[in-house]
């Protein structure tokens, strides 16, 4: 038999797998060296990151120091922080100088906006027109009486002269909130109403607040509000920045409900009248709850703006969140190098981690809604 | 009542013109009682009170200092000149903050986009901690705690004796024109101008023939050389006036005083998170048909980010870019919690609280920043008007 040219009797010894096209080193090459100038950053930033952050995790952590009666130990540990200091005062940074019997109703307060709040921002959560009914009628008054007192329920009134800290920077956004969101929809409305009068008023109440910045709005209510008011109805000295920041809010409320209220397109104008509903049925059973839905993201991305502009509130005299910080950092008693800086840290921790979670969730409702629309 | 008249009557009522009518009539009436009755409180208030009506305390002397002014100013002059003082102050925190936070957040939304991928992922750090922290905060950090820790002016940090970093603030050499510098100048600016005519020939020329001219490259020389040239032929246009410390405190050179440097560090910061995040938003809306048609007509990276991607990005980008630069100036206004002398921290600040005079106070302060909105917005119309996507 002639002898074929080649038969292969055993297979090929296998190629080892490509090092280069999966894996963690292929993904570092494509990722971090995919360049000479790209290899260049990636070691210059690990070389700064690895300089930098033991450093900084020593000083937040075995450098710091924890606790401590007064600033004496935080003098001696000048390369670390002071958590001492904050732990030591923490009551205050949460009450302000709200009397100690009555604090249990400021938690109260707390406690049920917070539940109230997971309600509403749990989409899938049952009954959740009954938690926004309940957020946006009944928890005010609720807070309002518990915080300021009643004698009628043998509450002791206690003057908002002594209200300061975390709970102020969260009833200040929270009121803000539950006003100012109805407000921004019927200022919404009116802008893009028939009635030219409607209109033209509405605009001229948002492009005004818009243009001018939240410091101005807060001195008006601050200084004007006394005036425009008779002498006998002089609001309380903490009503007028909420009066300020509920105006203010509104207006970017209304800017953004209608954005909304322009992405419908006509045709569910136009089948809500073929239906025969008037206005008030067309806009509250056909118009809002879709427009409402679609501004979610953006109303939580103004609420955290909202929530950041309540440290504002301390330059017409209101303790919040913030301000207590300033003054808990002054006490002589804490006096060191550390201590501000502690201070400020932990004020940026506390506010970004409420900011960061709302910005999480708005971006998670953002993607549900953009999911259902495709 | 007879039943016809009735029928008539509820259709009249029903007409939606009628109804809209009415509902316009009401709104009015309401809106002109409370704006009447505001007035009215607002006299008898300020009767009572002895707050002074009208716009005399304009020319009455302020009698109160202000350690940064543009204008002449001491505190002899009127409250009016400190009204002047404290708008320039406004407006040069933002000539100042809106090109860093312009630069800072373009670099940081194209670092977004990077292939790299520890640089984007920085980026998104930066963005997400200072898009979530209060501006106020950061305000009070570098003020409080960064500038205000400085050491004192004897024990400065210098840079090779000509710059000092102190808890009075950042001490630069001033440029001091001598006999040279209108030489300089006019070097330079000719050079501008030489470069700018430059560039026109070249593109008509490019329009013309095809042929293409090194336009940055002659230009660069252009605007570096010529005042170079000047410079050694001439010699040095500008004296350096450089601190020295007398006494307890830095005497001349260009002092910039920690109010301003932690305003402008803090608005800038701020404000090119959320710049970056518009740039970055702006590029990522091209579609990727345009740079794939961009390569297929033979662009390389370089021209196709120049002549594809960037302008058509830009018309996304400017109308947000746009309200960030009004932020700035709107939130200049937190000069006040640092004591930086803008026009709220000196006139709807100091001025309100001697003269007593809010209303008027208030009504100039707002009509201002009102201006510098309704302006920048007719000048945004007017961008927009013109490079707007013209479709058929």
């Amino acid at each position: 038999m002639e002898r074929l040219a080649y038969v292969r009797e055993a297979p090929e010894p296998e190629d080892p797998p490509p090092t280069l096209t999966r894996g963690a080193l292929a993904w570092a090459r494509a990722n971090l060296f995919s360049s000479p100038i790209s290899s260049l950053t990636t070691v210059g930033l690990i070389g700064v990151g690895a300089y930098l952050l033991p450093q900084l995790v020593n000083w937040a952590t075995t450098r710091a120091v924890w606790s401590a009666t007064d600033g004496a130990a935080c003098r001696q540990q000048q390369d670390g922080a002071c958590w001492a200091f904050v732990v030591a005062k923490w009551d205050y940074l949460r009450f302000g100088s709200y009397p100690v019997a009555e604090r249990w109703r400021v938690d109260a307060v707390e406690a049920v906006g917070a539940v109230l709040i997971v309600w509403l921002l749990w989409t899938n959560a049952p009954r959740r027109v009954w938690g926004a009914l309940l957020f946006f009628m009944v928890y005010p008054t609720l807070a309002l009486i518990l915080l300021h007192g009643s004698s009628l329920l043998g509450l002791p009134i206690v003057d908002t002269l002594l209200w300061g800290g975390v709970f102020v920077s969260l009833l200040t956004a929270v009121v803000g909130i539950v006003f100012s969101l109805p407000l921004g929809v019927l200022l919404a409305l009116g802008r893009r109403s028939s009635l030219p009068v409607v209109r033209l008023m509405s605009i001229l109440f948002i492009e005004f607040v818009r243009g001018v910045p939240f410091i101005t709005v807060l001195f008006m209510a601050n200084n004007l509000l006394p005036l425009f008011l008779p002498e006998r109805w002089a609001p309380d000295r903490f009503l007028r920045p909420l009066v300020g920041i509920v105006m203010f809010s509104a207006a970017y409320m209304a800017e953004e409900v209608r954005g909304g209220l322009q992405s419908l397109g006509r045709g569910q104008y136009e089948a809500a009248s073929a239906l025969g509903l008037n206005y008030s049925r067309m806009m509250g059973l056909v118009i809002l709850p879709q427009a409402l839905t679609l501004v979610i993201p953006g109303i939580v991305n103004n609420f955290i703006g909202l929530f950041m502009d309540t440290t504002l509130i301390s330059v017409v005299g209101m303790t919040d969140f913030l301000e207590a910080m300033n003054n808990a950092i002054k006490d002589p008693v804490w006096a060191g190098p550390t201590i501000m800086v502690t201070g400020y840290v932990f004020a940026g921790i506390f506010y970004f981690s409420f900011c960061y979670g709302m910005a999480r969730y708005s971006a998670h409702v953002e993607r549900n809604l953009a999911r259902g629309r495709k | 009542m007879d039943p016809a008249r009735g029928a008539k009557l509820s259709t009249w009522l029903n007409d939606q013109r009628v109804r809209g009518a009415i509902y316009q009539t009401l709104l009015l009436a309401c809106v002109a009682a409370s704006a009447s009755a505001a007035i009215y409180n607002a006299v008898v208030n300020m009767r009572a009170r002895g707050i002074p009506m009208g716009f005399g305390f304009w020319n009455e002397v302020a009698g109160f200092d202000i350690n940064l002014h543009l204008i002449s100013y001491s505190n002899l002059s009127t409250y009016g000149r400190a009204f002047w003082v404290g708008l320039l102050n406004t407006l040069l925190i933002a000539v100042i903050a809106i090109p860093m936070a312009t630069l800072l957040g373009f670099a940081i939304g194209v670092a977004r986009l990077s292939p790299n991928w520890l640089l984007s992922r920085l980026a998104l750090v930066y963005t997400s901690i200072l898009r979530n922290t209060p501006l106020l905060l950061l305000l009070l950090f570098w003020y409080n705690a960064v500038l205000k820790s400085l050491p004192a002016p004897r024990q400065s940090i210098s840079v090779a004796d000509v710059v000092f970093l102190n808890n009075r603030g950042l001490y630069l050499p001033m440029p001091v024109p001598g006999d040279q510098a209108l030489w300089f100048t006019g070097a330079f600016v000719a050079a501008l101008l030489v470069a700018a005519g430059f560039r026109e020939w070249a593109r008509r020329r490019q329009e013309r023939t095809g042929a293409q001219a090194p336009v940055t490259i002659v230009a660069v020389a252009l605007i570096i050389g010529l005042p170079m040239i000047v410079l050694a032929a001439a010699g040095a246009p500008f004296a350096f006036d450089i601190a020295k410390l007398s006494g307890f405190n830095l005497k001349g050179g260009l002092q910039i005083i920690p109010e301003m440097a932690a305003l402008v560090f803090g608005l800038v910061s701020f404000t090119a998170a959320f710049i970056a995040e518009i740039v970055r938003a702006g590029i990522l809306a091209v579609p990727v048909g345009q740079s794939e048609a961009a390569s297929a007509l033979g662009l390389h990276r370089g021209s196709m980010t120049k002549l594809v991607i960037i302008p058509q990005a830009m018309r996304l980008i400017t109308p947000p870019l746009t309200s960030q630069y009004l932020n700035i100036v709107k939130n200049s206004s937190l000069a006040v919690f640092i004591g930086y002398p803008d026009l709220v921290q000196i006139f709807a600040g100091t001025v309100l609280n001697q003269t007593q005079a809010a209303v008027q106070v208030m009504a100039i302060t707002m009509a201002v920043y009102l201006a510098i909105s309704l302006s920048v917005a007719l000048a945004l119309n007017l961008f927009n008007a013109r490079y707007a996507l013209q479709e058929r």
